[in-house]
């Protein structure tokens, strides 16, 4: 397998390169977006060891979106700032299940927020990217696969996390057992684009970037389906369209704007 | 001055900064420092962060170049972070992990083996009757648990080990 080393030798070969960019700002933004509805649970989970653990971990998600965001830097994309923060929805490449809003209300207003779809949305995450990352690792863009080996020494605890609450969940009452049942019933027909790697997919995989599409699903399936004890019938769908091809729902811009409120209060402070 | 002496001084200097969120334990006893390079007066250090997203890097990064720049015989000091190689809990010194205890952390368990359960023991009293309330803590690196005999509730590094699949 051929290694490339350096963001140069990247930038040498187009093709090469409009590929890599493209995985990165997937994971990039997958763990920005994930990351910015976790970090709106802050003071509002279950319970404080659960606030605790909760923002511990998007914490360190959002710092493996900047290990992402800083490759694409090195690669002449732009400052990790204002790709965080400046690039409007149909620009970004996170799926569009991911950027869905907690529940119903607000953050400063009156928010009614739902553990349940949380829940099921950070272990089918933390599962996905366990996968990818698993992937990445073995990737031809060495800078990559050294960020991928950094991040999956940290991601376990993440991930064993979230299969903790899924597990004691599904084995706690009717009305959890109903909740949990009913997010995943919705995650099936909304989030099949957190599995896809978009509209380059294929040269994702000739250049050897990350496996293949089919690889990931019927991993991340088989992860999946060991902790979910009867996972729905009903085939994967994206109701939303894919994220992966800049497809978003106005919740994506809901959250870009609060996320972005201070930054674009003056972007050019100097922190 | 020659090279060598000049290496043992940066290093000595290393030695003296502490990480942010954990006075008296320094960059060097965590296991930070990868490389040093050393080129008439300048110096370049190569550090290895411990968690992603860890906010204290830029604080590291900018105490470590104050510290090494405040020799006399030295023009410039540039500090990066690599991930070319990868920091784990066993990287810690003997004298980090005495350090440590004195803040009331507990270093990480020694030959971890990923998933499996771990214990550590109290720093105040040395008891292992010791149980973990969260695995999350203060700090992505640290853990909260409480001590069974002295009642005290404690932090611990958290094992972080070089798990790969390649």
């Amino acid at each position: 397998m051929k290694s490339i080393e350096t963001a140069d030798q990247a930038k040498q070969d187009t093709s090469y390169y409009q590929a890599l960019t493209e995985l990165l700002y997937q994971l990039a933004d997958d763990d920005f977006i994930i990351s910015f509805r976790g970090s709106e649970w802050l003071g509002l989970a279950p319970h404080i060891e659960e606030d605790v653990a909760f923002s511990s971990i998007t914490q360190n998600t959002m710092g493996h979106a900047f290990l992402y965001y800083q490759l694409l830097e090195e690669l002449g994309e732009g400052e990790v700032d204002v790709l965080a923060h400046e690039r409007p929805p149909e620009q970004r490449r996170n799926a569009s299940y991911f950027e869905k809003r907690n529940g119903e209300g607000s953050y400063m207003g009156e928010p009614r927020y739902d553990w349940a779809l949380t829940v099921v949305r950070q272990f089918l995450y933390e599962t996905m990217k366990k996968v990818k990352l698993e992937a990445a690792v073995k990737s031809s863009y060495q800078p990559l696969a050294n960020t991928a080996q950094k991040v999956l020494m940290e991601q376990p605890y993440h991930l064993a996390h979230w299969k903790m609450w899924m597990q004691q969940l599904q084995a706690s009452t009717e009305e959890a057992k109903t909740k949990i049942y009913s997010r995943l019933e919705e995650a099936w027909s909304e989030g099949q684009d957190i599995l896809e790697l978009g509209p380059q997919a294929q040269e994702l995989e000739h250049h050897q970037l990350i496996a293949g599409e089919d690889y990931l699903r019927n991993q991340w399936l088989k992860e999946v389906q060991a902790t979910i004890k009867t996972p729905p019938a009903s085939p994967l769908g994206k109701k939303f369209g894919s994220g992966r091809s800049g497809e978003h729902t106005p919740d994506l811009e809901q959250a870009l704007q609060t996320l972005a409120e201070v930054y674009d209060s003056d972007r050019n402070a100097v922190w | 001055m020659n090279d060598e002496q000049k290496h043992q001084k940066v290093h000595a200097i290393l030695k003296t900064v502490d990480d942010p969120e954990l006075p008296s334990v320094s960059v060097a006893d965590l296991g930070m420092v990868h490389e040093v390079v050393v080129d008439q007066n300048k110096v370049s250090i190569t550090m290895v962060p411990t968690f992603a997203g860890c906010p204290a890097l830029d604080f590291i990064e900018k105490n470590v170049k104050h510290a090494v720049e405040n020799m006399n015989w030295v023009e410039g000091c540039q500090v990066d972070f690599s991930f070319q190689e990868k920091w784990s809990t066993d990287a810690i010194t003997d004298e980090g992990k005495e350090q440590l205890k004195k803040h009331g952390v507990s270093p990480p368990p020694e030959n971890y083996r990923p998933g499996e359960e771990w214990s550590v023991d109290c720093p105040y009293c040395g008891s292992s009757f010791t149980s973990m309330d969260n695995v999350f803590g203060p700090t992505a690196c640290r853990s909260i648990l409480y001590c069974g005999s002295c009642k005290n509730p404690f932090e611990a590094m958290k094992p972080v080990v070089d798990y790969s699949v390649v």
